[in-house]
């Protein structure tokens, strides 16, 4: 260090005058946009969805492949609503909100397509584990037994369960193919990118490369696809058994928030459980830390509640 | 990224398939050579390798062509050299039908059996290459196979056939007309076997009045001397002289609109880039794969100058930075004088003021036709449509403003710049301005592509072309293609413009004209239809993805007499069938996959009798 540069130093007997506190920038309000939703005036933030609108009316309007967590991906078309001036309906999940839009969600025409989508997945495919779709089955008057017994399945829906681990199992008869998985593997959370959609038309379907099993490919047992899944094509290993086994009882089943004890990030854990055995994990969607995700300790690694055993010497070789 | 790889590993001639497009691998990780030094710094990841995964398809192309099947081993490697996850190119890799991920044989015979080729006795031709080359598909990796196949896109001499053949030097022979013996013949041979002169398909060939099929099949049209000596690089001379804003202005006046089926304004889209900022793209759309459509094909391979002079202009115009060619991978011929063009243009140092221009061949997948789905293909991604809004002008290829053009479309700015657009708007009708090419095939004395000014009728088309042929009654006529209606014999009189064919309930499309005789079974001929959708349908969306089926399903039952419950049941379920996937589709393909099917419904007494 030069002579020169000593004499520029500050001298720390001063005290350095007081400068003003920071403090977070104020966030701007986003400008309103201001459409019609059924006839009736709404504003919504700039940026803001059609469904956004919906909901605001308080307009029930199905969804399967939306979450909040990930990107509308707009596959599944069961929130299409008729928009003024659009030769076809467009899907409240991604269309954005402009300034003056004429929007209507109870038209015979969305109610025609909004069975019909309904009918097509429920033809096609097992939704019994739905809950949410066969609700939306029973109001939109759905009956996918028009289309007869002997119509096709997808390939990949007439595939056995597929079972090659010990945390979590696939039965891709239940996909109803809303990329949702695929996204919560890839960019939208985890970043693992292990599964893709695979194939085209109606054999589409949900694989590995190659189709190879979980243990071979990329999976790192996260378990966020499970998380995000609609239609309970993927579930945790114990609660598939149990179901198998026909004990799974909902009604005997509690959920306790508490904090994963694992690390120093406190991800929110909902812990489902049945006669005093944990059955499920999950994290809330709207949790600010974990945004429903978790990772393989927090999700699965709950053995040790229950002692040791052989079970739990496997998820820990399996989690190496 | 962080991938991860199966222990599966390429062959010798795999890796040398991939290197052959990405250069030789600089790095142990891929095989090759260890560099102390570079290694402990560096890999080869992230953007440099972020950047290249457009490259996908072509280095898939690479290894098909070479080994005729995509190995685990050689995804791996190939993932590898692009830092893609496996599962996603695997993905990638199953959309495409002319892809194996089994080991097939070297030599694949793809033998139409679409609606023309049916025709012109696809269904024979099927039986009697069966007879000698066994079932399709084949079981055991025998030297050939064959498959069937959608629209090969060369109607006009139907029943045709594309050949492929892997190995170190990959070849593709079209043999059409064909039959089993010269199918047969084709596989046994070692290369390509010579192609039907694409003159044979422009019947008007050699006529003063053709403006956008003068040069087919002019014995030059190989040559830029000869090309630039019979007036070629004139519009781009003047474009060059009068700037990019007269360019687009005389587009502008032409009122010329798309070409590709969904006849948007080209002057809008061109000022649309043009005013946008940063990087931006020029893609010509030679996807070309409705049913019954092969006038882009004759361009390209009649006239292949004229195209990419077209793609310079509008490269110019609007500023772009880069242009794609995206070739549909049934065309061996189309890619190969287009690449050969490009090239010849380019070493005579006439891209300089245009942009580089890239061909990349598409793999078997209708969808791609798709722009948005183009894009994605071109990226190295899914060939899935993209939703609607943000428009390619805005948000295209890479993300980018890009102009995507139909191969038509830009053949007639060559005119619109040398005439001048208020000229060029003259021709036609009011609302449908300038030349036309339109397809005939089916039962026609002479198919192939015509080009008459807007205007004419269904009617002159079909005589133009020699009348109907094979009974020489006419039964019904498909427009537009397999997305588009079938019309009457009362309805010929509707001109062929797109204000004429929206009044009869038709579209233009991709003016297709495939008139049938009284002796074709025209449910069968709907059946193919839905069955084509079926197949072409990308998976995405639920109305598409599982409509197309149920409509096949449907006409099947209806077809066989055999309809779950009554049949007024079953033509309702139909139309609903229908309706859900006009509305609710992500693109033009569910939109318009029930469309033929209903226009033919409307208008003839088909499926209307419980037993047959």
């Amino acid at each position: 260090m030069s002579d020169q540069s000593l004499a520029d130093a500050p001298d720390l007997t001063v005290p350095v005058p007081p400068g003003p506190v920071p403090s977070a920038p104020v966030r701007e309000r986003r400008p309103e946009v201001e459409l019609s939703v059924d006839g009736q005036l709404v504003s919504v933030p700039e940026g803001s969805t059609l469904l956004d609108a919906c909901r605001q009316c308080e307009i029930d309007t199905p969804t399967l492949c939306y979450v909040e967590t990930l990107t509308p991906v707009n596959v599944c078309r069961v929130c299409v609503v008729e928009l003024e001036g659009s030769r076809t309906l467009v899907p409240a999940c991604s269309r954005k909100a402009e300034p003056g839009m004429e929007i209507r969600t109870d038209t015979e025409r969305v109610r025609l397509s909004r069975r019909m989508v309904l009918e097509f997945l429920a033809s096609s495919t097992d939704v019994t584990q739905s809950p949410e779709l066969c609700g939306y089955m029973e109001s939109y008057g759905a009956d996918p037994e028009r289309y007869g017994e002997r119509d096709a399945q997808a390939e990949s829906k007439t595939q056995p369960v597929k079972v090659d681990n010990e945390l979590y199992v696939r039965d891709y008869a239940k996909c109803v193919l809303c990329y949702k998985c695929v996204e919560a593997c890839g960019e939208d959370a985890q970043n693992t990118f292990a599964i893709a959609v695979a194939g085209r038309g109606f054999d589409a379907h949900i694989a590995t490369e190659f189709d190879v099993s979980l243990p071979e490919s990329a999976c790192v047992y996260c378990g966020n696809c499970i998380g995000v899944c609609p239609t309970g094509a993927l579930v945790f290993k114990a609660e598939h058994d149990l179901r198998e086994r026909g004990e799974w009882d909902a009604s005997r089943q509690e959920s306790t928030d508490t904090i994963c004890p694992y690390c120093g990030v406190g991800c929110t854990l909902s812990v489902q459980t049945q006669d005093n055995q944990i059955v499920k994990v999950t994290s809330p969607l709207d949790q600010e830390v974990t945004s429903g995700n978790l990772c393989i300790k927090g999700r699965f690694g709950w053995q040790f509640t229950t002692g040791p055993s052989e079970t739990s010497d496997d998820v820990a070789a399996d989690g190496e | 990224m962080d991938l991860h790889f199966t222990a599966d590993e390429p062959t010798a001639s795999e890796v040398e398939a991939v290197d052959a497009v990405l250069g030789a691998a600089d790095s142990r990780w891929f095989g090759g050579q260890r560099v102390d030094r570079s290694e402990a710094q560096t890999s080869e990841s992230g953007h440099r390798t972020a950047g290249r995964r457009h490259l996908l398809l072509p280095v898939l192309h690479a290894i098909h062509g070479r080994v005729g099947w995509i190995s685990r081993g050689a995804l791996n490697y190939a993932c590898k050299r692009l830092d893609v996850p496996p599962a996603e190119a695997y993905g990638v890799a199953t959309f495409y039908d002319m892809f194996s991920l089994e080991q097939a044989p070297p030599v694949v015979a793809r033998v139409c059996d679409d609606i023309a080729c049916q025709a012109k006795g696809a269904g024979d031709l099927c039986a009697g290459i069966e007879k000698v080359m066994g079932p399709a598909g084949g079981g055991q990796v025998s030297r050939c196979g064959w498959v069937r196949s959608p629209c090969l896109g060369q109607c006009e001499r139907a029943p045709a056939v594309l050949v492929t053949a892997s190995g170190e030097r990959p070849w593709a022979s079209v043999i059409a007309p064909a039959t089993a013996q010269t199918v047969e013949a084709a596989c046994s041979e070692d290369s390509q076997t010579d192609s039907p002169q694409v003159r044979d398909s422009v019947p008007q060939a050699g006529q003063a009045s053709l403006q956008l099929l003068r040069r087919v099949g002019s014995p030059d049209a190989q040559s830029l001397a000869d090309y630039r000596s019979d007036g070629g690089l004139r519009a781009w001379e003047l474009a060059l002289e009068q700037g990019p804003e007269w360019v687009i202005e005389q587009v502008e006046r032409s009122n010329l609109v798309g070409r590709g089926g969904a006849a948007f304004p080209t002057g809008r889209k061109w000022r649309a880039v043009a005013q946008a900022s940063g990087p931006k793209y020029v893609v010509c759309n030679a996807d070309e794969s409705e049913p019954g459509t092969f006038k882009d094909r004759v361009l390209m391979e009649g006239d292949p100058f004229a195209v990419v002079e077209a793609i310079m202009i509008a490269a110019f115009a609007t500023g772009s930075q880069r242009a794609y060619v995206y070739v549909r991978g049934e065309y061996p011929d189309a890619t190969e004088r287009m690449r050969y063009a490009i090239a010849e243009l380019e070493s005579a140092g006439l891209l300089e003021r245009a942009c580089p221009i890239e061909i990349r061949r598409g793999a078997g997948a209708y969808i791609c036709g798709e722009e948005t789905a183009l894009f994605n293909s071109i990226e190295g991604f899914r060939g899935e449509p993209r939703n609607k809004p943000p428009y390619p002008t805005d948000s295209g290829l890479f993300g980018r403003p890009t102009l995507v053009n139909n191969v038509e479309t830009l053949a007639n700015i060559l005119r619109i710049l040398q005439q001048g657009g208020a000229a060029f708007a003259a021709v036609g009708t009011e609302r449908s301005s300038g030349p036309k090419l339109f397809c005939l095939s089916g039962h026609v004395a002479m198919p192939g592509v015509y080009e008459v000014p807007f205007g004419a009728t269904v009617r002159e088309l079909i005589e133009l072309a020699g009348g109907v042929s094979g009974t020489g009654r006419l039964q019904a006529v498909l427009v537009g293609g397999a997305a588009g209606a079938f019309l009457g014999p009362d309805e010929l009189d509707a001109p062929f413009t797109f204000e004429g064919m929206r009044a009869v309930g038709a579209t233009v499309g991709s003016a297709v004209v495939m008139p049938f005789d009284d002796s074709v079974d025209l449910g069968a001929v709907l059946l193919r239809i839905a069955e084509f959708f079926r197949d072409e349908s990308c998976g995405q969306c639920v109305p598409c993805r599982v409509g197309t089926v149920r409509q096949e399903e449907l006409l099947e039952r209806l077809r066989s007499g055999q309809p779950i419950g009554t049949l007024d049941h079953e033509h309702r379920l139909l139309r609903e069938v229908s309706q859900v996937m006009r509305d609710a589709s992500i693109c033009g393909l569910g939109h318009t996959a029930a469309s033929a099917v209903d226009s033919a419904l409307e208008r003839f007494p088909i499926f209307q009798e419980a037993t047959r």
